[in-house]
C-alpha cells in the first residue's frame, strides 16, 4: 500500500510541475513572438517573475520525494538518461539567469540577448519533457541489476537498441512543444492587455489545433508502442476517467477561448496537462520504468521502493511540508492575481 | 584507479566547490542582513535600512547563483553516483527531500518579501523576513550538513539480509552527533566569509573615499561579529570536530596530521611535507605531545598512527588531505588575528583611519573562500576511501555505466557554463558596489 501511496504522491508532484512550471516554460516559448517592445516584453515576463523559480521548486519536491521514495528508480533513471538529464540543467541555469539578469541593465544589446536564450531554452526544455516522457513510456534497456544507458540516438526508431532520440519520443516532444506553447500562450493572454493579449490569442488558437491533433496521433501510436497501456486500460475500465478528463480540458481551452475568458481557458488547459499525465501514468503502472527487451526486467511500483519504514516516517514530515508549500503557492498567486500592472518597479 | 571513478569524482567534486562559493557566503550575509535589521528596528535609524537594503541586493545575485548551481548537485547523486544512491537513497534522500521542502519554500519565499515587499508588509514584517530568510537558509544548511553527517558516520540503519541499507531510526539520521558539530563549524565558516567581504567593502569605501558612512558601518558589525565567529570556528566547535574524526576516523586523523607512527607525546605538526611511501613528514616543524593532548587530554597519551590501521583503509590522498587541513587551519589562525586586531582597533576609535589593517581587511577577502573549502576537502578527502564510513567504498557508489567520455564531457560543459556564470555574478555585483548603497532600489 505504501509504495502505491508514494507512487501517486510523485505522479501528483511531476503533475503540479508541469501545470506550474508549463506554462512559465510556455511564456517563454511565446515570450518573441507576442512580445515587440522592452515595455511588452517586460510584462511578458513580470507574469512569470514572481513565481517561475516557486514553480520550479515542485521539480525539486517531486525529485526528492522519488529519491527517498524510490530510490532504485531515480538511480537507474539519471544515470541512464545522463547526457539528456545533463543538458535539462544546463537550459535551466541558462533560463534561471536569463529572467533574472534580464532587466539588470538597460542596454539594446543585453536584453535582447536575455530574451533569446530565454526564449530558447525554454522551448528545448519543453522538447526535452516530452522526450523524456516518451523514453518511460516506450521503456529502456534495462539490465539485470536494473541499470541502463542510452546514446543520444542510433537508428531513429523504437527498437531493441533505442537512443533517448527516435521517432516516437520526438514526436512525443513535439507533442509536449505545443502543448505547453498553447498552455503558456492562454496564460499570457491572462495576464495581458491588449496587443500582447492580442497575439497571445493567436498563438493559442494555432497551437490549439496542433495540440488536437498531435493528441490523437501520439495517443494511437502509444498504444501501439507499449501494449501494457491496453492492458491497464482494459483490466480497470474506470482508468478511462483520466482520457476523458484530458478530452474535456481541450474541448474547454478552445470554448473559453472562443468566449474570451482567458482564466477559465488557461485553466482548462492545465486540465488536459494534468488529464494527459495521469492517462499516462495510469497507464503503465504497475511499472514506473518498463523494460524494451524483456518486461520482467522492468522496475515496478514494489521493486523500486525504499523499505515501510522510511516510506512511513516519510508521510509524516512530507504532509506538512505540502500544506506549507501548497499554503505558500497559493498565497503568492492570490498576491499577484490579475493583469500584470508595470508601474510599480519590480520586474 | 578507473578513470571513470576519478572523473566522476572529480565531476562531484568540482560542481559542489564552485556552489559552496555562493552558499557560504549567503550563510554569512543572511545573518549580518538580520542584524542590520535589527539594529534599524531598535534605532529606528533609517541609515542601517540602506545599509540592509544593500546587502539584500548583493544577496540576491549571489542567492541565484546559489540556487542555479544547487540544482545540478540534488542530480548528480543519481547522475553520477547511482549505485551509492540505489543503496543509500532510503536514508539520505530524507534529508535531501526535507532540504528542498522546507528551506527553499522557506528561503525563496521571503527572499521575495525581503527584495520587493518593504512597502507592502512595514517595519517589523521586513524584519520578520530577514529573520526567515536567515532561519531557512541555515535549516537548509543543517539538513545538507546532516546528509554529509550521515556519510561521515552512519547511524540508525541497519543491514538487510542481502547487505542492503535500512533506515530504522529517523531522528538518529536527524539528531546524528556528527551532524551538530559539523553544521556549527561550516556555518561559522560561512559567517566568517560574509564578515570578512562585508568588513573588506567598507575597507574599500574608506580607502578610496566614496560612501564612507556605509564603509564605517559595514566595519562596525562586520569587525564586531566577525571577532567573535573567528573564534568559535576554532573552539569550540574545530575542536569538537576534530574529536569526532579522532573518535570515528582512526586514519583520517592520522592522515590530516602526517603521523605515522603510533606512540606517546604525539606531535602536532605545524609544517612539513608528507612522504607516504617512505611514511614519514620531510623537514618537519613540530611541538611535541600537543597532538596527544587535542585528542586525548594529556601531554603523554599514545595517539594511533596510520600504521595502526590497514592500508586499504588509508585515505587515498594524504598529502591533500594533509595540506588542505593544514591551510585551513593557519587561515583560520590568521582569520583570528586580524578580526581581533580590527576589533581592538574599532574598540579604540582607531580602524577607520588606520590604512595597513583596513588594506589587510581588503585584501583578506578571498581567504575564507580558500579556507571553506578547504576545510570540505579536508571532510570529504579525509573520508576517504569510503563512501558512506566503513560501510561502502567509493569505488562501489558511482555509475559504472556512465562512460569515462561522458562524465568528462558534462563535466567540460559545466566548467563552461560555470565561468560564464561566474563573471555574470561579479560584473553584476561590481555594478552594485560601484552605484553603492543609500540611493534609490536599483532596476530589476
Amino acid at each position: 500500500m505504501l509504495p502505491v501511496i508514494w507512487f501517486c504522491i510523485v505522479a501528483v508532484m511531476v503533475a503540479m510541475y508541469v501545470v506550474l512550471d508549463g506554462f512559465d516554460l510556455g511564456a517563454g516559448i511565446v515570450h518573441l513572438g507576442v512580445a515587440r517592445s522592452d515595455r511588452e516584453r517586460r510584462a511578458v515576463i513580470k507574469s512569470i517573475g514572481p513565481v517561475w523559480d516557486g514553480n520550479e521548486v515542485w521539480l525539486l519536491a517531486g525529485g526528492g520525494a522519488l529519491y527517498f521514495a524510490f530510490p532504485a528508480l531515480y538511480a537507474s533513471s539519471f544515470s541512464g538518461f545522463y547526457l539528456p538529464l545533463m543538458m535539462v540543467l544546463w537550459l535551466l541555469i541558462l533560463r534561471g539567469i536569463s529572467v533574472e539578469f534580464r532587466n539588470h541593465l538597460d542596454n539594446p544589446v543585453w536584453k535582447p540577448l536575455w530574451d533569446v536564450v530565454f526564449c530558447f531554452s525554454s522551448g528545448l526544455l519543453a522538447v526535452f519533457f516530452g522526450v523524456a516522457l516518451g523514453n518511460v513510456v516506450r521503456g529502456v534497456p534495462l539490465d539485470a541489476s536494473g541499470e541502463f544507458f542510452l546514446p543520444l540516438w542510433t537508428d531513429w526508431t523504437p527498437g531493441a537498441q533505442p537512443g533517448i532520440l527516435d521517432w516516437y519520443t520526438i514526436l512525443v516532444g513535439l507533442f509536449a512543444f505545443f502543448t505547453l506553447t498553447h498552455h503558456g500562450a492562454l496564460w499570457v493572454a491572462y495576464k495581458t492587455e491588449n496587443g500582447v493579449r492580442e497575439r497571445a490569442r493567436r498563438i493559442a488558437r494555432a497551437s490549439w489545433f496542433a495540440v488536437a491533433a498531435f493528441t490523437v496521433i501520439v495517443t494511437v501510436v502509444s498504444f501501439r508502442i507499449q501494449p501494457q497501456l491496453s492492458r491497464s486500460f482494459a483490466a480497470l475500465p474506470a482508468g478511462f476517467v483520466f482520457p476523458l478528463l484530458a478530452l474535456a480540458g481541450l474541448a474547454g481551452a478552445f470554448l473559453f477561448w472562443k468566449r474570451e475568458e482567458d482564466l477559465k481557458a488557461f485553466v482548462s488547459s492545465a486540465v488536459f496537462v494534468i488529464g494527459m499525465l495521469t492517462s499516462v501514468v495510469f497507464g503503465v503502472f504497475p511499472y514506473v520504468l518498463p523494460a524494451n527487451t524483456d518486461p520482467a526486467l522492468s522496475l515496478t511500483i514494489h521493486n523500486a521502493s525504499a523499505p515501510a519504514y522510511g516510506l512511513r516516517i516519510g508521510l509524516l514530515w512530507f504532509a506538512p511540508g505540502m500544506a506549507l508549500a501548497a499554503s505558500y503557492s497559493v498565497f503568492l498567486y492570490r498576491k499577484f492575481a490579475g493583469k500584470v500592472q508595470l508601474e510599480e518597479g519590480g520586474y | 584507479m578507473d578513470s571513470a571513478l576519478a572523473l566522476h569524482r572529480f565531476h562531484f567534486a568540482f560542481t559542489i566547490t564552485f556552489h559552496y562559493l555562493f552558499v557560504q557566503l549567503t550563510l554569512g550575509l543572511a545573518l549580518l542582513i538580520f542584524i542590520l535589521k535589527t539594529l534599524a528596528l531598535r534605532t529606528g535609524n533609517e541609515h542601517y535600512n540602506d545599509t540592509a537594503r544593500f546587502w539584500a541586493k548583493i544577496f540576491a545575485v549571489n542567492f541565484a547563483l546559489g540556487v542555479v548551481t544547487g540544482i545540478p548537485m540534488e542530480f548528480q547523486f543519481g547522475t553520477n553516483w547511482s549505485r551509492f544512491s540505489k543503496a543509500a537513497g532510503g536514508v539520505i534522500g530524507h534529508t535531501l527531500g526535507m532540504e528542498g521542502l522546507y528551506s527553499f519554500f522557506l528561503e525563496s519565499s521571503f527572499l521575495g518579501l525581503l527584495i520587493f515587499g518593504e512597502k507592502l508588509i512595514g517595519r517589523v514584517g521586513h524584519w520578520f523576513s530577514a529573520l526567515a530568510v536567515w532561519v531557512g537558509s541555515w535549516l537548509s544548511g543543517y539538513l545538507i550538513v546532516a546528509t554529509d553527517a550521515w556519510m561521515q558516520r552512519p547511524v540508525g540503519y541497519e543491514l538487510g539480509p542481502n547487505g542492503e541499507i535500512i533506515l530504522n531510526s529517523w531522528s538518529a539520521l536527524l539528531f546524528n552527533e556528527w551532524a551538530f558539530w559539523q553544521f556549527v563549524h561550516t556555518i561559522l565558516g560561512g559567517v566568517v566569509t560574509g564578515c570578512f567581504a562585508m568588513a573588506s567593502l567598507g575597507a574599500f569605501y574608506l580607502l578610496i573615499g566614496k560612501h564612507k558612512d556605509y564603509g564605517r558601518t559595514f566595519l562596525r558589525v562586520a569587525v564586531t561579529t566577525g571577532a567573535i565567529a573567528t573564534v568559535l570556528v576554532a573552539f569550540p566547535t574545530g575542536d569538537q570536530q576534530g574529536a569526532l574524526v579522532a573518535r570515528h576516523q582512526g586514519p583520517t586523523l592520522a592522515a590530516m596530521e602526517g603521523h605515522f607512527e603510533t606512540g606517546p607525546n604525539a606531535p602536532m605538526a605545524i609544517m612539513g611535507q608528507p612522504d607516504v611511501e617512505q611514511r614519514r613528514l620531510d623537514n618537519p616543524f613540530v611541538l611535541p605531545g600537543v597532538l596527544s593532548m587535542i585528542v586525548h587530554k594529556r601531554w603523554d597519551a599514545e595517539v594511533r598512527g596510520l600504521d595502526a590501521f590497514p592500508k586499504e583503509n588509508w585515505p587515498d590522498n594524504i598529502p591533500l588531505l594533509y595540506y588542505s587541513f593544514h591551510i585551513m587551519v593557519g587561515l583560520g589562525t590568521i582569520f583570528i588575528a586580524i578580526m581581533g586586531l580590527s576589533a581592538l582597533q574599532l574598540w579604540r576609535g582607531k580602524l577607520f583611519t588606520f590604512k595597513p589593517l583596513l588594506w589587510a581587511l581588503l585584501l583578506a577577502m578571498p581567504l575564507p573562500y580558500v579556507a571553506n573549502t578547504a576545510g570540505w576537502m579536508t571532510a570529504e578527502v579525509g573520508r576517504q576511501p569510503w563512501l558512506i564510513y566503513g560501510l561502502m567504498r567509493t569505488t562501489a557508489g558511482f555509475s559504472a555505466r556512465v562512460s569515462s567520455g561522458n562524465a568528462m564531457f558534462t563535466l567540460f560543459g559545466f566548467m563552461g557554463i560555470y565561468s560564464v556564470l561566474l563573471m555574470l555574478g561579479l560584473f553584476l555585483i561590481w555594478r552594485e558596489i560601484e552605484h553603492g548603497p543609500g540611493s534609490a532600489p536599483a532596476a530589476h
